[in-house]
């Protein structure tokens, strides 16, 4: 077939990338290896407009023992006990084929985990979807994401364990489908308990050695997906429903336990997941990392269609595949284990010295090209940033645009702010999820502010959470950079747990256009300053650009998620408040912020303003007081002020034990609304029994405020400087914020 | 007590049983493949867990009653030997004719994973009799396909023979009866959607369903 330059075009690649890929090859590639370039030089397998980026990020500390690279980083936790955990997304297949698109996104982010000889043990979904309240499409996404996550991961046998979800015009047409799982693994030569694998590398190496190939057969599905979700989605993009694999769990579920039982044996050089860019992604990447090549023969690859070509070979992303580079002479012992899990295992290839990724069919070459050019020689781009237009319109805007709240209306508006999809409880989500399978679910979903989860055979217990405010992000990429790490590294601090490192996911526009690698560039600056200063370095990661229509681009959104390790004497805390007449404190310092906020959406109907502001020395001094308060027990709950403000975060408190609070804040020249709905950063509710008064005054000094006490009387009284603005019934307010999704849900 | 956990292709909550009876109950426990001919010796109890045994392909259970330890399982009940199944081990019990009725969606079409509270029923058997009758006890249910159901003469029969064991308080699936899990007549097989093994952090008396004595 001759290539010409429509071809080089569908393939996604520029003809200067084309130029590049004669010149490594000395020849014009075949199809097939033109193939082979464009999905593995394409930006989610290259990273090749934000490689320059993503340099940004600190990936070290004293905690990382693999940071990014490999299929997943992974942390120490003490005595041989390593944590692998990574997300990545699924948001193209997701916005074509929901429920098959979030399933195969949990999939894929669980292979990355086991492929590590980890066993996955919790899962987290960051989801961003258009205004269901509004968008019959937005309602059917949602609807089908979640079932696919569900029936995914329930399946699978790991517990959905937290996430968030927000839902905002600019995701009407690329919703935001990310997938974060964490797994154990053995990190030294101790043996931590049998359920866990040991460390294993995705590396191909020793000549001679066997490329293994287990689990489901290779169809037509997902052809160039990686590609597909490398560029813009338009009207044909919803008729390339090829693009998108179908899942089975159940398959997944022998093949994690089959890989963890191949790790107990000595045949493992080294293993890998098929995923986006299937074979050859994989086998490339593996190659390359070991410094070897490798040689396969199409034909010995399992197929489920027949006459399928080495080009939909290479390229197909079938789902539930994982590559074993076995040791030779010890094939046996591998292949007894495959067949113990009735799973499909065949020798397709060999590792070779000579450094070349080498494709047969049936012995005669079809494709020879470096390993190394596929997986590590794409082109980096340095793109030039600009300030987006709309950000001199939103930055004019003052607090007193708009009308202050009032004695008379502030109920109301708490009313519509605990109902508003955002701020109401995701109970209509997690209940889909199986969220304790494994048994390690100290807390339920919403009774904490991050997932508390024990690590079985061992005396670890973790906290995890992502966060990612994209409106913020929206408005100040910079501060909005900062806060999503600050953020989900408070909701980790705010359960006892002292946060470790961090995963990430960038889901942005278009990065050829200025003003949207402006926002790539300007958050993830924020959020690397962020990370330094929090000591939470990037150990996995993954980047989505070009997550906009013709119409329309998604706020830029970076996903973080962080893990945090509790010590032994720590009891982990929850939001709820525990006892009456404990002393209602809060920490931080109120402002006048209300950019940004849901308070602004809901009640005037505006996105504009800047976002709250982050000074990271005093984020990073008021966690390290809070986990200082919890380990010395001198707190009974804690809760951060994140979204709708002090009045969602105290109505959030009173859930669990039914206990209400009577507070009062004094303004100091402040807005009604900056301290009801404001969403200043770095702020928590607390509360103390009087005997610990002195103690817990004494950590954080001027930076804490006592406005009350809970009450046993299930209402929320919030008054400033006397006079009375909030005054609710709490079963009435919680009532509210239980069932408003599901109600939304069932708008026909 | 020797408890034995049976290990199906899919099983998701063996390892959950395993530990909760070892590291809980502090009883000694082993696994069993699917595919042994024969059980260990001195077996007390089964535990057939939860999970999507065979991926739940066809119909939930309906291929792991085809699967050689469940001849032996048959045998060792109709023997005497106690065996619970929890969940997808319930939907087994129903499939393979242990336990009469069926397991159906929920009427809501959705998977429902929570706490809740249950009715204990029947309190004079090896498995609930550390509660009193009509005690409410706490257990989280986590699944997809749990609403009980039983023809009419079935449901009497049920009845009549003290075969209900515990009853939602507030019926999350469409139950028949509000029925949560049920004896065999004998009252040595029980099957449960509901899943005792997982209150480790809270409701922990509910862990007795597991402690037979």
């Amino acid at each position: 077939m001759e290539i010409t330059p429509e071809i080089v075009k569908e393939h996604g690649l520029s003809m200067q990338e084309y130029e590049r890929i004669n010149e490594i090859l000395g020849r014009k590639p075949n199809i097939n290896e033109l193939g082979m370039y464009s999905v593995l030089w394409s930006e989610h397998c290259s990273y090749k407009n934000s490689k320059l980026v993503l340099k940004k990020f600190p990936t070290k500390s004293e905690y990382v023992l693999l940071g990014p690279g490999e299929n997943s980083g992974v942390i120490d936790l003490g005595d041989d006990v390593g944590l692998s955990f990574k997300i990545e997304s699924h948001n193209h297949p997701s916005a074509i084929e929901p429920y098959q698109g979030a399933a195969t996104g949990i999939g894929g982010i669980i292979r990355d985990i086991f492929a590590m000889g980890a066993r996955p043990i919790a899962a987290l979904d960051s989801l961003r979807f258009g205004d269901i309240t509004k968008d019959s499409n937005s309602r059917h996404l949602f609807e089908y994401v979640v079932k696919g996550i569900g029936n995914y991961g329930n399946c699978v046998g790991v517990p959905t364990v937290a996430g968030e979800v927000c839902f905002e015009d600019a995701y009407s047409d690329n919703c935001l489908v990310n997938a974060m799982c964490v797994g154990v693994v053995q990190s030294g030569d101790k043996e931590i308990d049998s359920l866990y694998g040991r460390m294993i590398k995705g590396v191909a190496k020793g000549e001679g050695n066997h490329v293994l190939y287990v689990g489901s057969s290779t169809g037509r599905d997902g052809i160039h997906g990686a590609t597909f979700a490398s560029v813009e989605l338009t009207e044909e993009s919803t008729e390339n429903k090829s693009s998108v694999q179908v899942g089975d769990p159940f398959q997944e579920k022998l093949l994690i336990e089959a890989c963890l039982e191949l790790l107990k044996t000595d045949c493992v050089v080294g293993m890998g997941d098929m995923g986006a860019a299937g074979i050859t992604s994989s086998l490339s990447e593996m190659a390359s990392r070991g410094n070897h090549g490798i040689e396969i023969d199409v034909a010995l690859v399992p197929q489920r269609e027949t006459g399928m070509t080495p080009y939909e070979i290479l390229l197909s992303e079938s789902q539930e595949r994982m590559v074993v580079i076995v040791e030779k002479g010890k094939e046996e012992k591998a292949f007894n284990i495959i067949k113990k899990w009735d799973l499909h295992g065949v020798i397709i290839g060999k590792v070779t010295k000579d450094g070349m990724f080498r494709i047969l069919e049936k012995g005669k070459v079809v494709a020879e090209v470096p390993a190394r050019s596929l997986a590590d020689d794409a082109p980096v781009y340095e793109r030039k940033g600009k300030v987006p237009d709309y950000l001199l319109k939103t930055r004019e805007f003052k607090n007193t645009d708009v009308a202050d709240v009032t004695e008379a209306n502030s109920n109301i508006i708490l009313k519509k702010l605990v109902a508003a999809p955002n701020i109401a409880s995701k109970r209509w989500v997690y209940e889909q999820y199986d969220h304790m399978v494994q048994t390690n679910t100290f807390v339920n979903p919403g009774e904490a502010d991050a997932a508390v989860i024990y690590i079985k055979g061992t005396d670890k217990r973790i906290a995890v959470k992502t966060d990612g405010n994209g409106r913020y992000c929206y408005l100040n990429p910079l501060v909005g950079g900062k806060i999503a790490v600050a953020e989900a590294a408070r909701n980790v601090a705010c359960t006892g747990a002292k946060p470790l490192a961090m995963t990430n996911c960038l889901n942005f526009g278009n990065p050829e256009k200025q003003d949207s690698f402006f926002q790539l560039d300007m958050s993830v600056e924020g959020m690397a300053e962020a990370c330094r200063k929090l000591s939470t370095p990037v150990i996995s990661g993954n980047v989505s650009l070009y997550n906009e229509s013709e119409s329309r681009r998604v706020y830029p959104t970076p996903v973080v998620g962080i893990v945090g390790l509790f010590d032994k004497d720590v009891e982990p805390m929850t939001i709820s408040f525990k006892n009456d007449s404990d002393l209602v404190y809060l920490v931080g310092q109120n402002k006048d912020e209300i950019g940004g906020s849901e308070y602004l959406k809901v009640a005037h109907d505006l996105i504009t303003g800047d976002c709250p502001g982050m000074d990271l020395d005093y984020e990073v001094a008021m966690q390290s007081k809070i986990l200082k308060a919890i380990k010395l027990k001198l707190v009974n709950s804690v809760h951060d002020v994140s979204d709708g403000g002090i009045a969602v975060a105290m109505l959030e408190c009173m859930k669990g034990n039914n206990l209400g609070a009577d507070v009062n804040f004094k303004s100091n020249g402040l807005r009604n609304d900056s301290i009801l709905f404001g969403e200043t950063q770095s702020r928590y509710v607390v509360t103390v029994s009087g005997n610990n008064k002195d103690a817990f005054e004494g950590i954080f000094e001027k930076d804490c405020e006592l406005v009350g006490k809970t009450q046993k009387n299930d209402s929320l009284s919030i008054k400033i400087d006397g006079k009375t603005f909030i005054d609710i019934d709490g079963k009435e307010y919680k009532d509210i914020y239980d069932n408003s999704i599901s109600k939304v849900m069932t708008i026909e | 007590m020797k408890y034995g956990v049976v290990v199906f292709p899919g099983s998701n909550c063996d390892s959950d049983c395993y530990h909760a009876v070892t590291d809980q109950l502090h009883e000694e426990a082993v696994y069993i493949w699917h595919e042994e001919a024969s059980l260990p010796n001195g077996l007390d109890v089964i535990v057939l867990p939860g999970g999507f045994s065979y991926g739940d392909y066809l119909r939930c259970g309906a291929i792991s009653k085809f699967s050689k330890i469940m001849q032996e399982v048959i045998k060792f009940a109709n023997n005497g030997g106690y065996v619970i199944g929890i969940c997808n081990g319930f939907q087994i019990l129903t499939e393979c004719g242990l336990l009469p009725g069926a397991l159906l969606m929920n009427t809501s079409q959705k998977f429902i994973c929570k706490s809740l509270e249950l009715e204990v029923v029947n309190n004079q058997t090896s498995f609930t009799k550390t509660f009193t009758p009509g005690e409410i006890i706490t257990v989280p249910i986590a699944h997809g396909e749990g609403r009980y159901h039983i023809d009419e003469n079935g449901l009497k029969e049920l009845m009549a023979n003290d075969q209900i064991a515990f009853k939602y308080v507030n019926n999350p699936n469409g139950s028949i009866a509000d029925i949560a899990g049920i004896f065999n007549k004998k009252k040595n097989v029980l099957g449960m959607m509901p899943h005792p093994e997982r209150c480790l952090f809270r409701n922990r008396k509910s862990l007795n369903i597991l402690d037979i004595k």
